[in-house]
């Protein structure tokens, strides 16, 4: 079992689920970020999911292409992303896995982006633009360094789809809880808790849901349901409008919802 | 096998499909759809008629002596795309693509563009099937193509500027997507070039081909041979791939594809993708691309905002990379210095994007002597481009205009009373 999977299945033996909560690096420098994911998991988040900024992020929403484009003007290079998951591991113990687009993947190495990922502490990738069927290069360096693969699964997938989703997955299967991109919404759909449904039909026992969660309430309605809650954009905004101080302070608000 | 019989997903390693999961659904649908409408005898003929009676197929060829005197006396024909309705190659792929979308019963149309062209043409497409149509256009390219903006809007578009990113065709094709992620139940998103994820690049491919295939028989019918080159401008690719297609198994027809080098392709400012680029993977799919170090997409400039992107179709960096066919660059200069040819030695004014091909065209006339034929796809006209022509040239200056009208007058007018 992976830390990300133990992390999870703990919060789950508790009664309650995970809360994964994403930042990208570099923003609104390098050591805020760092302290930022410090912060969150001081605040109860149990899982980090960094994000590596990229310069054409289909799937992100404004608050989060907002965020990265600033850190990419601030001089954000990919070997920043590798210091900041070691310097995040160093001083917490929750898993990091690596949000990343797959061409600054490609174009570091894949082999030597799974290396560097594992000597900084890492824990795996979440890949939004390299589908399981498409991943056969990526799949061979994690097995090899023993990095989880997350893969994302949408209302609109079919039943094979999910089926291939679960099965080459690790760590987690990212649901992605609406059909659209990253950001706050007031109800998170319905599509979610039937897409979960599908895939533990699929054999899935660790879905976690992202897109559109952004409140305690709805942390506890998904953990209802799944097994993972994820987190991003409110906790960008956070930090783009308050500092380290009001990212942990949402945190913590988002964390009750995980209390059984 | 024949280099015509590719179909994708991939071109050797190039092409496939690296997009969010949730378009997997849209883009399987769409690839069903148009595998069964290309065996469907009724579709092919609908869009035939649409051709014959809508948009003005097939285009003519006209050979252009006076220009080609500047070519090295090499006989030169231009296959005119730009007398298309909408005025450029762009209709060709809109109209199958709006029959597209009515099969599979959609009603809206989503469309990204850059000069503006694909935009006016699907914004076209959709008043004349009754499609609700909404364009993403880089901000950048709305100032530019100010007049594209209204035709689109006359038509009955929505027109919507986006301010991310380079605030240019990149980031409208990144807009687009993200709508479309949303909207993907009532909506298709009308993709304007050979780039993309499958099915685009073939399915653009196939719509455009007809350029090459009406141009092949048309040379063969003037000159009683197959021309020596056949030349085109790419940006993503899709006028290159419309007329290049027919010729990709006749190896005596050599291919090239000019792109637009900006200032120069050895300077930071150019849209070289082959040339100055390496492979990547960029909006879907796996090609060469306009990249830093860490994979971050380099933004691209060009005068021409319809070559002005930093990426290629993965069929062109497979003709590439199997030595097919041959990319060179043309400078902004070069491109402006062609357009300005034609228009005065033609009385043809052709697009900016089409002009690099021209510009190329004259070098590579001189490299084969005065006994070869060159096929060069004039893709669109340039009447969109008046007001960059007439700042570049200096010729739009209006206060000039006046009082050089008032001098005229003044000296003309005691020759009157006399």
């Amino acid at each position: 079992m992976s830390t990300v999977e133990s992390t999870i299945a703990a919060r789950k033996a508790a009664g309650s689920g995970a809360l994964i909560g994403y930042l990208p690096a570099g923003f609104p420098n390098l050591q805020s970020s760092i302290d930022a994911a410090v912060a969150l998991v001081e605040n109860g988040v149990d899982i980090i999911e960094l994000g590596i900024p990229y310069t054409d992020p289909v799937m992100d929403g404004l608050v989060i292409q907002e965020a990265t484009q600033r850190a990419l003007e601030n001089g954000f290079k990919l070997e920043h992303a590798f210091e900041a998951v070691s310097a995040i591991t160093a001083r917490v113990s929750a898993p990091v896995l690596v949000m990343t687009y797959f061409n600054p993947v490609l174009q570091y190495g894949i082999e030597r982006f799974a290396d560097d990922l594992v000597a900084a502490g890492g824990a795996g990738l979440i890949t939004p633009d390299l589908t399981a069927d498409n991943a056969r290069s990526w799949l061979t360096a994690a097995e090899r360094t023993d990095l989880d693969h997350v893969f994302l699964a949408a209302p609109s997938s079919s039943d094979a789809r999910l089926r291939l989703a679960v099965e080459k997955s690790r760590g987690f299967v990212y649901a992605v809880s609406t059909m659209g991109i990253t950001g706050a919404r007031a109800d998170v759909d319905s599509a979610a808790r039937s897409l979960v449904s599908r895939l533990r039909d699929a054999g899935s026992t660790n879905a976690c849901v992202g897109v559109g969660i952004s409140s305690s309430d709805q942390v506890r309605e998904v953990l209802g349901y799944a097994d993972g809650a994820i987190v991003g954009s409110v906790l960008v905004k956070a930090l783009a409008d308050g500092g380290v101080p009001a990212v942990a302070r949402t945190a913590a608000a988002l964390a009750t919802g995980t209390i059984a | 096998m024949n280099l015509r019989d590719e179909l994708g997903p991939y071109f050797g390693e190039f092409g496939g499909r690296f997009v969010p999961e949730s378009l997997i659904g849209a883009l399987d649908e769409l690839d069903a759809a148009y595998t069964a409408a290309k065996s469907d005898p009724s579709f092919a003929a609908e869009l035939t008629e649409l051709h014959k009676t809508y948009s003005g197929r097939p285009s003519i060829i006209t050979e252009v002596p006076r220009f080609a005197e500047h070519a090295g006396g090499a006989r030169i024909i231009l296959k005119r795309e730009d007398l298309n309705h909408t005025g450029s190659h762009k209709i060709n792929n809109v109209l199958g693509q709006a029959l597209l979308t009515k099969r599979i019963g959609k009603t809206r149309v989503i469309a990204e563009t850059g000069a503006g062209q694909h935009g006016v043409a699907t914004a076209t497409a959709a008043a004349l099937f009754g499609l609700e149509c909404v364009v993403y256009m880089g901000e950048v390219d709305t100032e530019r193509q100010a007049l594209n903006v209204a035709r689109m809007r006359l038509l009955g578009a929505e027109v919507i500027p986006v301010t991310s990113g380079s605030r240019t065709l990149k980031d409208a094709i990144n807009e687009a997507y993200r709508e479309w992620v949303t909207s993907v139940e009532t909506t298709n998103y009308i993709f304007g070039t050979v780039a993309g994820p499958h099915p685009f690049p073939t399915m653009v491919r196939d719509f455009q081909k007809i350029i090459g295939e009406e141009a092949r028989r048309q040379v063969l019918e003037l000159t009683g041979r197959l021309p020596d080159a056949v030349t085109a401008c790419v940006g993503g690719g899709s006028n290159a791939m419309g007329i290049f297609h027919a010729f990709l198994d006749d190896p005596d027809v050599a291919l090239y594809g000019y792109e637009a080098a900006g200032d120069g392709h050895l300077t930071e400012r150019h849209a070289a993708t082959i040339s100055r680029g390496r492979p990547g993977v960029l909006h879907g799919a796996h090609s060469y691309m306009l990249q830093d170090a860490d994979g971050q997409t380099v933004e691209s400039h060009s005068i021409s905002a319809g070559l002005d992107y930093p990426g290629i179709g993965p069929e062109h960096s497979w003709l590439h990379d199997i030595g097919r066919a041959t990319y060179l660059p043309v400078t902004d200069d070069e491109a402006m210095q062609a357009l300005r040819l034609l228009s005065r030695t033609e009385g043809i004014i052709p697009a900016i994007e089409s002009a690099h091909a021209l510009a190329g065209t004259l070098e590579l006339g001189k490299q084969l002597g005065p006994d070869s034929v060159i096929l060069v796809n004039l893709s669109g006209r340039g009447d969109k481009d008046m007001e960059t022509a007439a700042k570049y040239f200096d010729i739009l200056d209006t206060a000039a205009l006046v009082a050089e009208d008032a001098e005229s007058l003044e000296s003309a007018s005691p020759a009157v009373e006399r």
